[in-house]
């Protein structure tokens, strides 16, 4: 069952993760060599080669010294350290279980419970504010936020925020970092759900139906284990993404006057570090904590889900 | 469907964990050096060896846009000089943009400005080098590029800034000591004395605040409010006691008392929690201020341009006393310099542009703020434009003040704006007191300023 799910969605969804069976074969040829060159030379200049140098500069030190792991602890003895990593992982937590519980929900709903045209035209709604780039799907947010210009203003006030200021509350910025994220990063989450649900064959749910099994039951016994790898793969570039959030809160310091930390998340942590201390050793130490992060993450989440297996017949 | 475990995997992580034990070995054995950044040696400002230098070259001169006015006029007087105007936010807010940019530079080992407008905090970094092999970005101007004579001219204490190490660093084009702003009109009419002393600032403000509600003798929620009131309270937040020892003691009765005031002044619904100039506050209650503690520019930039207040209304009285207090203190809320970039292959170029732009009369006479340059600052006194809004002659406060800036609020590598505006007010906007947030400020800036290098002291 899960043969005939994965050999279909892969067929149809774009960003698919790269084959890799025991016994690969060879059948590409020179042409194969050259479909994955240009992306081969683009990794080597700016993904290996600069992680390859943070991590000559996280075990030195400016004078070019070899330091062992002395960069790691006096960055993780820091007094901004710690509260960074700690906002992170409340704004994770929001962030990581509501994208997989209302995008998987809300996929369903639209592939089996909606009619299609109105499934269509939702799925462009949700997915419109995905097409504002990071920066610009902020600045929304800052009028949204202050209850003066927020078209939410009575909203906002109802819950007892009347300023800009009240609402940017150090406690309240995992939520709203949260409401972002979800805002611009859910709806293209969606269409992707939608997309690998639409490789279920109709026979297995036609099946299911025989069977004698709702909506509910299908969609939890049927439709979401069949897409488990494609809610992997989705936790793993969020998780990703959301360790390394810097353009929000960055942004919302600026405007916000200073009133949100300039060091919220670790990522802003390193950006002090190499651009106003002028340590760049330190942050790269940082940064390195952030990749093993990602990592390790990945990698518990790549075995378990057994996401990179291919079945072969 | 788990899968099984190749041997070809097993033998794998074989590999990796005994690349890993040799990995930590090695760290072991090493004698790692220590992983603190190198600190500067004393001294090195001492060597200055200018680039190369030609006298055709191309001066790069980087503005904030509220200067860029004056440059486009020098331009406009000295058609042979070859500039390249950038406009950057001049450090405004404690943005450190010109700091990353120099950063990089340093790194690059080109690509630097030659002449540059930026805040106080500025010069603590460019004084110096950012990394061992780097030069300090800021060239010594004392040394045989700016005359002492013209150095002397400089208002009492606003080159303090500027020095390091023996050295003069920048040169400065405005300063913005702190005054009593106050609408004239509306005391007049309410038949309200202008008070003098702190406490009568503060009973004037709860009789307002009782008698006209909703009318503001102040705002503490700006992101250099602090610089108003507790520098002017001489509250020893930000003192050197050397170059690299900060003192930082806010339970000292400098402080408290203006904490104290604040917060009665607070509660009374008299001064305001939010900030003149946050998002929201020209809304509703620009009208409404009756007084404002702060600096030279609010004049022009926040009763004139922002509120909108019709001229003729407002002036400045000197800075209030404390009673019991020797001499009188003021404090000063940003006031820009202009640096030469000691990498510049046209110091002569360079020097004669800040020179110009700081003490001419033709440019500071009619500049936005006020000269930091004395003989500039009287033609800028009794230039009509300056003085035609206020409701008074603003002359006597504004040169008294300039005298009276307190010097024990130093300058740091780190801006004074990010413990203030990231603890205090968001605790202020909770609804927290001034005086219950003291202990936290403390903690934030020693912090602060222990990350930055320095030893603190809390005595």
């Amino acid at each position: 069952m899960t043969l005939v799910a994965m050999d279909s969605a892969t067929n149809a969804v774009p960003s698919r993760p790269s084959r890799r069976g025991a016994k690969p074969r060879w059948e590409g040829g020179i042409a194969s060599y050259l479909f994955v060159a240009g992306y081969t030379v683009l990794l080597a200049a700016f993904g290996i080669f600069p992680t390859g140098y943070a991590l000559y500069l996280a075990f030195t030190n400016d004078r070019g010294q070899f330091v062992g792991f002395n960069q790691f602890s006096k960055v993780a003895g820091d007094y901004r350290f710690l509260p960074a990593f700690e906002n992170i992982a409340v704004y994770l937590a929001l962030w990581l279980v509501m994208l997989v519980v209302m995008t998987v929900l809300t996929a369903v709903a639209l592939r089996s419970w909606v009619r299609p045209g109105l499934s269509s035209l939702l799925r462009f709604l949700y997915y419109l504010p995905g097409a504002l780039a990071g920066v610009a799907s902020v600045l929304v947010w800052l009028f949204m936020l202050d209850p003066s210009v927020s078209p939410a203003g009575p909203l906002l006030r109802a819950i007892g925020q009347d300023s800009f200021a009240a609402t940017l509350n150090p406690s309240h910025l995992p939520v709203i970092l949260f409401l972002i994220a979800f805002w611009t990063g859910a709806g293209g989450w969606i269409v992707v759900m939608y997309g690998a649900l639409n490789n279920i064959s109709e026979d297995v749910l036609e099946a299911a139906r025989m069977d004698g099994a709702g909506r509910w039951k299908t969609a939890w016994h049927i439709q979401i284990p069949m897409i488990r790898k494609w809610i992997t793969y989705m936790s793993i570039l969020a998780f990703a993404a959301g360790t390394q959030l810097f353009v929000e809160p960055q942004l919302l310091q600026t405007a916000s006057l200073g009133r949100v930390s300039p060091t919220w998340s670790p990522n802003q942590l390193a950006y002090v570090y190499a651009f106003q201390q002028g340590d760049f050793n330190g942050a790269a130490a940082i940064s390195i904590f952030l990749l093993v992060l990602g990592l390790v993450c990945a990698g518990v989440l790549v075995a378990r889900s057994d996401l990179f297996k291919l079945e072969e017949q | 469907m788990k899968p099984l475990r190749s041997p070809n995997h097993n033998a794998r992580a074989r590999t990796a964990s005994a690349i890993a034990v040799a990995m930590c070995t090695a760290v072991a054995l090493a004698g790692c050096a220590s992983a603190a950044k190198s600190t500067s040696p004393a001294g090195a400002s001492s060597a200055f060896k200018p680039a190369k230098q030609d006298t055709s070259a191309k001066t790069t001169v980087w503005t904030d846009s509220t200067r860029l006015p004056q440059v486009q006029q020098y331009q406009k007087e000295h058609p042979e000089a070859k500039l390249n105007i950038v406009t950057y936010d001049g450090g405004a807010d404690g943005s450190t943009y010109l700091q990353s940019k120099i950063q990089l530079f340093d790194r690059t080992g080109n690509g630097w400005p030659d002449v540059v407008f930026g805040s106080p905090t500025d010069v603590t970094w460019a004084s110096q080098p950012t990394n061992p092999s780097a030069v300090p970005f800021a060239a010594p101007l004392d040394d045989n590029l700016v005359p002492k004579t013209t150095l002397d001219n400089f208002a009492k204490g606003s080159l303090s800034p500027c020095q390091y190490n023996g050295h003069t660093y920048c040169v400065r084009n405005d300063i913005a000591q702190v005054v009593l702003w106050y609408n004239k009109t509306l005391l007049d009419k309410w038949g309200y004395q202008v008070p003098s002393t702190w406490p009568e600032y503060q009973t004037l403000g709860e009789k307002i605040a009782k008698e006209h509600p909703g009318y503001l003798v102040g705002a503490v929620g700006d992101t250099n409010s602090q610089e108003s009131y507790f520098w002017s309270s001489q509250c020893p937040a930000f003192q050197l006691t050397d170059p690299t020892t900060l003192r930082v003691n806010l339970q000292d009765p400098h402080c408290t008392r203006a904490a104290s005031l604040l917060d009665s002044l607070i509660s009374a619904k008299a001064v305001s929690t939010q900030g003149f100039f946050s998002q929201g506050f020209t809304k509703g209650s620009a009208g409404k201020v009756a007084m404002a503690y702060g600096p030279s520019w609010y004049g022009q930039y926040l009763f004139n341009a922002a509120f909108k207040v019709p001229a003729g209304q407002i002036t400045a009285a000197p800075p209030l006393t404390w009673p019991g207090d020797s001499s009188p203190a003021t404090g000063n809320v940003g006031g820009g310099l202009w640096m030469v970039s000691s990498h510049s292959s046209n110091l002569k170029a360079a020097t004669d542009l800040v020179t110009w732009l700081t003490t001419s009369d033709s440019n500071q006479g009619s500049a936005p703020t006020y000269p930091a340059y004395v003989p500039a600052a009287k033609t800028w006194l009794a230039n009509p434009t300056n003085s035609k809004y206020f409701a008074t002659d603003i002359s006597p406060a504004f040169e008294q003040a300039a005298n009276e800036v307190w010097t024990g609020w130093s300058n740091t590598k780190f801006s004074d704006a990010t413990a203030w505006s990231s603890i205090v007010l968001p605790g202020l906007t909770a609804g927290k007191s001034l005086t219950s947030l003291l202990p936290s400020w403390q903690k934030a800036i020693s912090d602060e300023a222990k990350a930055n290098g320095y030893t603190v002291t809390n005595q």
